[in-house]
């Protein structure tokens, strides 16, 4: 499976469009509370996807320094490589 | 934005979900005149929101111990348990919990809240991990969140999940602390234990099972689900309250590792605050006691939890998935389970109303607390105002 960053952040647009409505355009910039209506109870769900999609634990303390869709990927991508 | 700022904010997104005037969280309570009925206002109240399970408030037994530790040992302890504040009475229900359990050791915190964050940041620390239900009270939110460990949830009472989370941690499943409650707090349902204890052994983890809603209502004595399953020996740390079943306020941690006794060195929940009162030991004390030959309560407890949950159920409510003293009813929206809500409390039903983003899923909830103070009656009458209501909640 590849850990490549481009790769990460397209699957998880693709993932994050099934929490947006259709017209918003997702880029690595769009912030996940404010732009993507993603509140703390989602943001958990989410997370819990996103650890079976990329097959890794993201343990919720790192999510403290998360706002965007970018540093959302960068977080993904980091504890990939770490593996 | 300031500090106070985001307070207004606050301020703001309660009112706009809200109706004005009507105190939904912390209702006044004016007087209470028994185990499950108050007065709001000028108006007689039902309590079907308290969690009374035994309806032990008013045991003359627990009254009684509590008057003569009053006038023995004083108001309060006014002293850590490290210090001042570990009176005889402390020192015995620590025993008593302990022989209840048939377990080496118990230990006695201030509320059932902070021996949660006393035991779970006691165990873990930075470095490792805590594995914990979606559905896990804020207790154990908290605790983990104090521990430095890191937080990793599973899907609600689903094994599969749990131990897919696990295997993914490699070798760290042996520095893992997963946490589980008997009954849960938000739907009433039970975790699936045998099934944890069993992959918790393959993974060499530490399990720590809260039995704050399953103390006295599940097991033939009553010490909740490890008894009701016979596990007991495969869960490693048991935490509960005194604030349900016990009717008055503290909390205790049973194990049969010895190093539990450690946790009082090094546990900051359990040393920086003051010891329970005397009278709130004098009154568990005797409420354990009866909480243990209990067997009439606990069977007049489920009668009353079995008889509402099936009549709310043919009422085409949607509810938890297992009957028990936590009936959750399952709303769409906030709204709709206000509305809920305050036609019960116009009726003189007072029930529990969790919202967003407490509430599990996004959902809203009215959630039912039965007692075996309750009597078929008030359950009857119960029933009876949720069927006239149905049709203006689901119109
Ligand atoms: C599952 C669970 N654990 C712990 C607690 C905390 O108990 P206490 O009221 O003693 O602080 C509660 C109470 O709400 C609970 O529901």
């Amino acid at each position: 499976m590849s850990t490549d960053y481009s790769d990460i952040l397209s699957r998880l647009c693709f993932h994050l469009k099934q929490f947006s409505s259709p017209d918003v355009v997702i880029v690595p910039e769009t912030d996940l509370i404010n732009e993507l209506a993603i509140d703390s109870v989602k943001l958990l769900n989410l997370v819990m996807e996103i650890e079976d999609e990329f097959d890794i634990s993201v343990p919720l303390n790192a999510l403290a320094d998360v706002q965007t869709v970018h540093d959302l990927a960068n977080l993904i991508h980091h504890i990939k490589s770490a593996k | 934005m300031s500090l106070l700022d985001k307070l207004d904010a606050v301020a703001a997104a309660r009112k706009a979900l809200l109706p004005e005037g009507l105190d939904v969280f912390g209702m006044p309570i004016e007087e209470v005149y028994s185990a499950t009925e108050a007065r709001v206002g000028d108006r007689r109240i039902l309590f079907l929101g308290t969690n009374n399970y035994l309806g032990l408030t008013f045991a003359p037994e627990c009254l009684q111990a509590a008057h003569e530790a009053l006038d023995r040992e004083g108001t309060g302890t006014t002293g850590s348990r490290m210090a001042n504040g570990s009176y005889s009475g402390h020192r015995a229900l620590e025993r008593e919990f302990a022989d209840f359990y048939q377990c080496h050791s118990g230990i006695v915190f201030t509320t059932g809240y902070q021996a949660n964050l006393a035991m779970i940041s006691g165990l873990a620390g930075a470095g490792d991990v805590v594995l914990i239900d979606g559905d896990s009270h804020a207790s154990i939110y908290d605790g983990c969140r104090l521990s430095g460990a890191e937080i990793i949830r599973f899907r609600h009472n689903d094994v599969a999940d749990m131990e897919k989370r696990l295997r993914r941690l490699g070798e760290r499943s042996q520095s893992t602390l997963i946490v589980a409650e008997g009954i849960y707090s938000m739907l009433g349902d039970q975790a699936p234990l045998a099934e944890i204890v069993r992959i918790k052994n393959a993974y060499n983890s530490i399990l720590l099972l809260d039995e704050a809603h399953s103390l006295g209502v599940l097991g033939k004595t009553g010490q909740g689900l490890v008894e009701e399953t016979g596990l007991i020996d495969g869960v490693d740390f048991i935490t509960g309250t005194f604030s349900k079943s016990l009717g008055s306020i503290g909390g205790y941690c049973v194990s049969n590792h010895p190093q539990l006794d450690q946790l009082r060195y090094i546990s900051r929940p359990y040393i920086f605050t003051a010891s329970p009162s005397p009278a709130t030991i004098a009154s568990t004390r005797a409420a354990l006691k009866l909480l243990r030959d209990g067997t009439e309560l606990r069977r007049q407890l489920w009668q009353n939890s079995r008889q509402l949950y099936a009549r709310l159920d043919a009422l085409g409510y949607q509810l938890g998935p297992q009957p028990g003293p936590v009936i959750a009813n399952i709303l769409d929206s906030p709204q709709q389970a206000l509305m809920l809500w305050k036609g019960l409390l116009d009726h003189g039903i007072y029930v529990n109303l969790i919202l967003p983003p407490a509430a599990p899923e996004g959902k809203a909830l009215v959630r039912c607390s039965v007692s075996a103070a309750h009597t078929s009656e008030q359950m009857d009458y119960v029933g009876n105002v949720f069927a006239e209501l149905r049709e203006s909640i689901f119109q």
